[in-house]
C-alpha cells in the first residue's frame, strides 16, 4: 500500500479512537468548546487528507459531518442526543470506509447517502428526516462516491445506516462491531507510538549493556574457558544487534525535514518572481531524531538563501542562456558512517571578488591576507560571523545572522559544512553530519595518568616524534610551542598544562624520548594537542555532566570505559578557547603558505612527472589524491572525452601532454600512469608519461603567462621544471569539474 | 507538632553530626574510585560510575570550608537525588537514621560561621548533642562565578 495512505490510516484511526471518547465526554458537558474544537479538528484533518488522496466517499461523509460540527462549534446549534448519534454514526462510517481502504484500497460499495442526508438535515437545523427533494443537492455532490461499480445499494444489511434519524443506537452499534472486527487486523496495530523519553532510556540502557559487554570481553580475553568464550561471543553478537536495532528506532528519514521545502521554495520564489523547481534525491536516508531536529533550521536557512540570493529571475536566466526555471537539488547519502547532505542550485553562484571586498570592508581579513587567499578560502569567508553578502536586506535573508549560525549549528552536532561555487553556474553546499550523537567513535589518550576521549570528528592526524626528532621537533616562537608539520607551523597545546595537571615525570636515561601530538581541528583552527600517550580508538557512549560542571567548557561530557572507570570527553573547541588559541583561519593560513610558496620563500612538496619529451612538470602534492596505473585497454569513450570507470564513478581523463601541446612519449607497454586530481565535486585523471619523484624543496617560480595551465617554471633538482596549476589545466582541456559526479554520469550516459 | 516527625540520614564530617532528609537519599556507598575533573570547582572531587550513571561527587569538607581529610582516610558516599540526576556527597562516616520531633527544631544559631550556616535548614536539639540539617539544594548550588577555577 502507498506509504501516504497507510500513514493516513494509522493517524486517522488514532484520531477516531479519541473521537469516541470525546463524544461521550461531550454529551456530559455539551457546552465544552475545547472538546468540540478537538473533534472538529480531527474530522477536518481526515476530510482534508482524504480529499487529497482521492477518497471521495470518505470525503463526502466527513464533509457533512464537518459542516454540522462547525455549526455546533460556532454555537449556532446545540448538541442533542440525536445529533450525537448522527455524529457517532458518521465516525463509524468513517471507520468502516477506512477498513475497506485498508483491505482492498477501495472505499467499498456501501451507500452512505442516507447518512449524509441525515447529517445535512441536522446541519440545517431540521430534526425530522429530510425530504427527498432537499437531500438531492447533497446527494448530487456525492454521486462520484460509487467509485468502481456505481452500485450504490449493495449489502444494505451489513453496513448501511438507517435513513430515518432514529436516535436509538442499534445501527451505529452494529457497524461499530463491524468496524472493530476490521480494526483487529488493522495497520494501526502494526505500529505504536512510543514516547521519545522511553526510547532515550532504552538507548541509555543499551549503552550500558555495550559497556558491560566490553568489560566481560576484557575478562574473557584472559580466560581459557571455552564455554565461557563461546557464550561471550554470543553475548557480543546479540548486544551489537540490539544496539543497532535500538538505534534504528530513533532513526527518521531526512525526507521528513525536506518535505516542507517545496512549499518554502514555492512561496519564496513566488514573492521574488522567480521560478524554482526542487529536486530531491535520497529522501529515505535515515538520521537520528535529535540530529534531524538540529539540522532543520540550518537546512531551511540554506534553502532560503539559495532561492533568495542564488537564483536569478527568469529573464536574467534566459539572458544567460539558462532555462527560465531554476533547479534546487537536494541530495542525501550515507558515506563512511556519516550522512552527506548537498544543496545545490544552478543560480548565479557566489562572486568571490564581492565576498572578498565585503570581508575586507568588514575587517574580517587584512589586505595582506586577502592578496594570498585562494578562491576556496574566500568562499568560506561567508561562514565567518558578521558576514552577509546580500546587498539589500530582504525579509527572508541577509540580516547578517546567516551562514555563521548555520555553521555553528552544524558544528555543534559534530558536522562540517563546505561551500563550492562557480560564478554564473551555481553553488553547492555540502554538509557532513554523524549518524547519531549518542554513540561516537573517539580516540582515547592519556595524560597525567588520566584517560580522556577525543571525538574522532575533530581528529585530523596523529604525529609521533621519537628520539632525535622528539628533542628537536618542538620549537618556540616567543615562548609559544610549535611543530613544523610538513613545512607548516602547527601551534601546540599541552593537554596537561591546559587542564592544570602536572607534567609527566621526566623519563629515565635509557628510555626513548617520545612526543605524541594529536592534530585537531575546531572551527577554522588547527592545532596539535600534546598528550602523554595515545591509547586506542573506541566507540563511546556520551553521557552528560552534572550541571555543576557545565561551566567547564573543556569537557563535552563523560563516558564509561571498558574497565568501568569514568573518562572525560574533551571538547576540542572549548579546549582551544581555553588554550587561548588565536582565531587564525586555517584556510587563511594555508592560503598564506601558498602565497609564500609562490613567492619562493617556503618549502613545498611537489610531485614531479614527465609529460611530453624532455618536459618535466611539477604540481603541488596537496592537489594529488592518488597515483594510479591503468591498463590502456580499460579506457572508454564518452562523447569526445576519454573516461575510465574508477571507484564506482566515471572519471574523465586528460592527456596532459596534449593539453601542454607536446607529443607524448611512445608508450612503454600498455600501462598508463595517472595522477588522480580530486576536488569536492569529482575526480579527473591526468595521464602523464612517467612519474619521476616527490621533492620537498624551496621553489622559486619564474612566472610566465599565456600557456595553458602553466603557472611558471622553476629549477627543481637542478633541472628546469614547469609548475602546473591543475585546475587551470583541466579547465583548458574542456572538462567541467564543477558538474556533480552523478549528474556527470547521467549526462555521459544520455 | 509532634506528628511532624522526620527521619534523617545522618553522617559525620570533621566530627560534626549532619543530617539529610531520608527521602532525599538514594543510597549510601563505601568509597568509590573517582575520576578527577580538572578545572572544576574545588568542591567537586570527581566522577563516580554508579551502575553506568555518571555521578558528580562533592566533598562536603571543602563545601563547608573545613580542613581536608587526613591522608589515607577514605570518604563515604551519600548519594542524593537532585533535580538533574544523582549527586554524591563525600562524608567521613555514616551515622544512624534518626527520627526527630518537630518541636526540637530551631533555625541555625547566629553564631555559626557563615559558610556552614548558609547551607543549613536548621538544628535539632538531641540528647547531649546537636544535629545539623543540611539544605541539599543550597549545598549543591555552587557559586557560578568565582568557584570555577579559570
Amino acid at each position: 500500500m502507498d506509504e501516504i495512505v497507510s500513514e493516513f490510516l494509522v493517524e486517522s484511526s488514532e484520531g477516531l479512537d479519541q473521537l469516541d471518547q470525546d463524544f461521550v465526554e461531550l454529551e456530559k458537558n455539551p457546552g465544552d468548546k475545547a472538546l468540540l474544537a478537538n473533534i472538529f479538528r480531527c474530522i477536518h484533518t481526515i476530510k482534508g487528507t482524504c480529499g487529497f488522496l482521492g477518497f471521495s466517499k470518505l470525503e463526502s461523509v466527513t464533509h457533512v459531518g464537518e459542516n454540522l460540527l462547525s455549526r455546533l462549534r460556532d454555537g449556532e446549534l446545540s448538541l442533542t442526543p440525536e445529533i450525537t448519534s448522527a455524529l457517532l454514526a458518521m465516525v463509524d462510517a468513517v471507520r468502516s470506509i477506512m477498513g475497506h481502504i485498508e483491505e482492498s484500497e477501495g472505499e467499498g460499495d456501501t451507500d452512505y447517502g442516507p447518512l449524509v442526508e441525515r447529517l445535512s438535515a441536522l446541519t440545517r437545523g431540521e430534526a425530522a428526516p429530510p425530504a427527498e427533494a432537499e437531500a438531492e443537492d447533497a446527494q448530487a455532490d456525492n454521486k462520484p462516491e460509487a467509485d468502481s461499480k456505481g452500485d450504490e445499494s449493495s449489502d444494505p444489511e451489513a453496513e448501511s445506516q438507517p435513513a430515518a434519524p432514529s436516535p436509538a443506537a442499534p445501527a451505529p452499534e452494529k457497524s461499530s462491531e463491524a468496524g472493530e472486527e476490521r480494526q483487529s487486523k488493522s495497520l494501526s496495530e502494526g505500529s505504536i507510538r512510543v514516547d521519545v523519553g522511553l526510547l532515550d532510556k532504552l538507548m541509555n540502557l543499551v549503552g550500558e549493556l555495550v559497556l558491560a559487554r566490553n568489560q566481560v570481553l576484557q575478562y574473557t580475553n584472559t580466560a581459557a574457558d571455552n564455554g565461557l568464550n563461546a557464550t561471550t561471543q554470543r553475548l557480543n553478537l546479540i548486544t551489537t544487534e540490539l544496539q543497532e536495532s535500538v538505534m534504528k528506532t530513533r532513526m527518521q528519514p531526512i525526507g521528513n525535514v525536506w518535505s516542507k521545502f517545496p512549499r518554502v521554495v514555492r512561496d519564496l520564489s513566488m514573492s521574488f518572481g522567480k521560478k524554482v523547481e526542487v529536486e530531491m534525491e535520497g529522501k529515505e536516508t535515515e538520521l537520528d531524531k535529535t540530529i534531524i531536529e538540529a539540522i532543520k533550521d540550518p537546512l531551511t536557512h540554506i534553502v532560503r538563501n539559495a532561492v533568495d540570493h542564488g537564483m536569478e529571475t527568469p529573464e536574467a536566466r534566459e539572458a544567460e542562456g539558462k532555462p527560465a526555471q531554476g533547479t534546487l537539488h537536494l541530495r542525501a547519502f550515507h558515506e563512511g558512517g556519516q550522512v552527506n547532505i548537498e544543496i545545490s542550485d544552478d543560480g548565479r553562484g557566489v562572486d568571490a571578488q564581492k565576498v572578498l571586498a565585503k570581508a575586507l570592508q568588514r575587517g574580517l581579513v587584512t589586505q595582506e591576507q586577502a592578496a594570498r587567499m585562494t578562491e576556496r578560502s574566500i568562499l568560506n569567508l561567508i561562514f565567518f560571523p558578521g558576514f552577509s553578502t546580500a546587498e539589500k536586506v530582504t525579509n527572508v535573508s541577509g540580516r547578517g545572522v546567516g551562514m555563521d549560525v548555520v555553521r555553528s549549528n552544524i558544528e555543534k552536532i559534530g558536522g562540517t559544512v563546505d561551500i563550492q561555487s562557480q560564478l554564473g553556474r551555481g553553488t553547492t553546499l555540502r554538509i557532513k553530519i554523524p549518524l547519531t550523537l549518542a554513540i561516537v567513535p573517539a580516540l582515547i589518550v592519556r595524560t597525567a595518568g588520566d584517560r580522556f576521549a577525543l571525538p574522532q570528528v575533530n581528529l585530523l592526524e596523529l604525529v609521533r616524534l621519537e628520539g632525535e626528532t622528539a628533542r628537536k621537533g618542538i620549537e618556540y616562537v616567543r615562548g609559544a610551542p610549535v611543530h613544523r608539520l610538513r613545512g607548516q607551523l602547527l601551534p601546540l597545546v599541552y593537554l596537561n598544562r591546559t587542564l592544570g595537571l602536572p607534567d609527566a615525570p621526566p623519563r629515565a636515561e635509557d628510555e626513548e624520548e617520545e612526543i605524541n601530538i594529536v592534530v585537531l581541528q575546531a572551527d577554522e583552527r588547527v592545532f596539535g594537542l600534546v598528550v602523554d600517550e595515545i591509547l586506542d580508538t573506541e566507540e563511546i557512549v556520551v553521557k552528560p555532566l552534572g550541571k555543576q560542571l557545565k561551566t567547564v567548557d573543556a569537557f563535552a561530557g563523560a563516558t564509561i570505559m571498558g574497565d568501568g572507570a569514568v573518562a572525560l570527553i574533551l571538547d576540542v573547541l572549548g579546549l582551544s578557547n581555553r588554550a587561548g588559541l588565536a582565531v587564525v583561519s586555517r584556510r587563511v593560513a594555508e592560503a598564506e603558505a601558498e602565497g609564500m610558496a609562490a613567492a619562493g620563500e617556503e618549502k613545498q612538496t611537489m610531485l614531479l612527472f614527465q609529460a611530453g619529451e624532455n618536459r618535466r612538470v611539477a604540481i603541488p602534492l596537496s592537489d594529488v589524491a592518488r597515483l594510479e596505473e591503468f591498463d590502456a585497454q580499460i579506457i572508454e569513450r564518452a562523447g569526445s572525452t576519454e573516461v575510465v570507470q574508477y571507484r564506482g564513478h566515471i572519471m574523465p581523463l586528460v592527456r596532459l601532454s596534449e593539453v601542454l601541446g607536446r607529443h607524448s612519449l611512445p608508450q612503454e607497454g600498455e600501462t598508463l600512469h595517472v595522477v588522480v586530481y580530486k576536488n569536492g565535486a569529482g575526480s579527473v585523471g591526468l595521464i602523464v608519461d612517467k612519474i619521476l619523484d616527490i621533492v620537498d624543496e624551496q621553489i622559486a617560480v619564474h612566472r610566465t603567462r599565456g600557456r595553458s595551465g602553466i603557472v611558471g617554471s622553476a629549477v627543481i633538482q637542478e633541472k628546469v621544471t614547469d609548475v602546473l596549476d591543475v585546475k587551470l589545466a583541466i579547465d583548458s582541456s574542456g572538462i567541467d569539474l564543477f558538474e556533480h559526479p552523478a549528474k556527470h554520469t547521467e549526462e555521459l550516459r544520455a | 507538632m509532634t506528628d511532624t516527625s522526620q527521619q534523617y540520614c545522618t553522617f559525620y564530617v570533621d566530627g560534626v553530626h549532619f543530617g539529610i532528609e531520608v527521602l532525599q537519599v538514594q543510597e549510601v556507598l563505601r568509597y568509590q574510585d573517582m575520576t578527577q575533573v580538572p578545572l572544576a570547582p574545588s568542591e567537586i572531587q570527581g566522577l563516580i560510575n554508579l551502575r553506568g550513571q555518571i555521578v558528580t561527587a562533592f566533598d562536603l569538607r571543602t563545601r563547608l570550608a573545613m580542613p581536608d581529610r587526613e591522608d589515607g582516610r577514605r570518604p563515604m558516599n551519600v548519594v542524593i537525588r537532585a533535580e538533574d540526576g544523582a549527586v554524591s556527597l563525600l562524608v567521613d562516616e555514616i551515622g544512624d537514621v534518626i527520627e526527630t520531633r518537630g518541636d526540637d527544631f530551631e533555625p541555625p544559631p547566629a553564631t555559626l560561621d557563615e559558610a556552614t550556616r548558609s547551607l543549613l535548614q536548621g538544628v535539632y536539639k538531641m540528647d547531649g548533642r546537636l544535629l545539623l540539617i543540611l539544605d541539599c539544594d543550597k549545598t549543591l548550588a555552587l557559586i557560578d562565578d568565582g568557584s570555577a577555577v579559570s
